[in-house]
């Protein structure tokens, strides 16, 4: 086995098929890649959209204590 | 009482397949492998299959195309099976994962029957002359290509999940007659396309210096099928059980804050 071109010129020219080759698998790479990262930047998303409602539930529920425990010291 | 008992047994693994939660915890660890594997074979298949298999004696260097066109062509059928039998199980045995595997299947067929109709007509002009000839291949991949759009579209089109699941589920079977008909284009009507150089019950028609680099890049592609297809499925499953304790744990783990 050996490379079928003797420089890399002439391996991006492909004896002028290089356009229909290289095309083919720039836009193959590309909609392949696009199919990992979807579902890897959706699950990014979702973490990031749970942390946050997260931290609201958090904050709401100290500053209810915090109330809780104004109105407990204005009652006495 | 002996004999249900077993049964029980036997079917747990069935049952633990259909939850979501077991898929999810399962897969986690596949994933890296799967995903080195795949793009390790396809790294290997592309180089090979540009640089180092030899030129085509009719059609010159045109003819590399044939090492994205026929995995991304197999894959494009093969996922239309999984997507139709997923459809299948989800309807007679009520599986939820079922579903959800059947969905996620819908838009990764789509992307892989666009690469073949593509990278075939770009192969084409060089080789037909043409970009696009309205050959049975062809028009039978075409219609593949709209099979894919319409489960897509008719999955998401009611408010009702389960409505769209069955719906989906019911095209995607009714689809399948396509699917005959595309593996026999090539043989009942002898019009443009080539018939296959690959045959499983007799010799390939294609040398062993092209063959190689070719099966590298099916078996890439199939991993590559398998390990887009379970991240597609976690992604769905992470959006349907959205609401559920385990995916909340899931979710607030790395979370700092959720320790306080």
């Amino acid at each position: 086995m050996q490379f079928q071109f003797e420089n890399f010129a002439s391996f991006l020219a492909m004896n002028g098929h290089g356009p229909y080759v290289w095309f083919s698998y720039g836009v193959t790479i590309a909609v392949m890649a696009a199919l990992v990262l979807v579902p890897v930047l959706r699950q990014r998303q979702m973490r990031e959209a749970f942390r946050r409602q997260l931290r609201q539930e958090q904050a709401r529920r100290r500053s209810e204590i915090a109330r809780a425990a104004s109105e407990t010291a204005a009652a006495d | 009482m002996e004999k249900w008992a077993n049964m029980k047994l036997s079917w747990q693994w069935f049952h633990r397949l259909g939850s979501p939660r077991w898929f999810y915890q399962k897969t986690s660890a596949w994933l890296p492998w799967l995903g080195a594997a795949a793009l390790l074979l396809l790294a290997v298949g592309c180089t090979w299959g540009l640089g180092f298999a030899p030129q085509d004696a009719k059609q010159g260097n045109s003819y590399r195309i044939i090492y994205i066109h026929v995995p991304a062509a197999f894959l494009a059928l093969a996922g239309y099976y999984i997507m139709a039998i997923c459809g299948a199980i989800g309807l007679i045995w009520k599986m939820k994962l079922s579903f959800v595997v059947m969905r996620a299947a819908a838009p990764i067929g789509a992307v892989l029957t666009f690469v073949a109709l593509l990278t075939g007509a770009v192969w084409g002009k060089p080789t037909w002359g043409t970009y696009w000839v309205w050959d049975a291949r062809i028009t039978s991949m075409l219609i593949l290509l709209f099979l894919y759009l319409g489960v897509m579209a008719l999955s998401g089109a009611f408010s009702r999940e389960l409505s769209g699941d069955k719906a989906s589920a019911l095209l995607a079977l009714v689809g399948t007659v396509n699917i005959p008909i595309i593996y026999k284009s090539v043989d009942w009507w002898f019009t443009l396309h080539q018939p296959a150089t690959l045959k499983l019950t007799q010799a390939s028609t294609i040398d062993p210096s092209m063959f190689y680099p070719l099966i590298t890049m099916i078996a890439g592609f199939y991993l590559f099928y398998a390990w887009v297809l379970i991240l597609h499925t976690r992604g769905l499953i992470l959006q349907r059980e959205w609401r559920t304790q385990w995916v909340r744990e899931l979710l607030g783990q790395s979370a700092p804050a959720a320790k306080a």
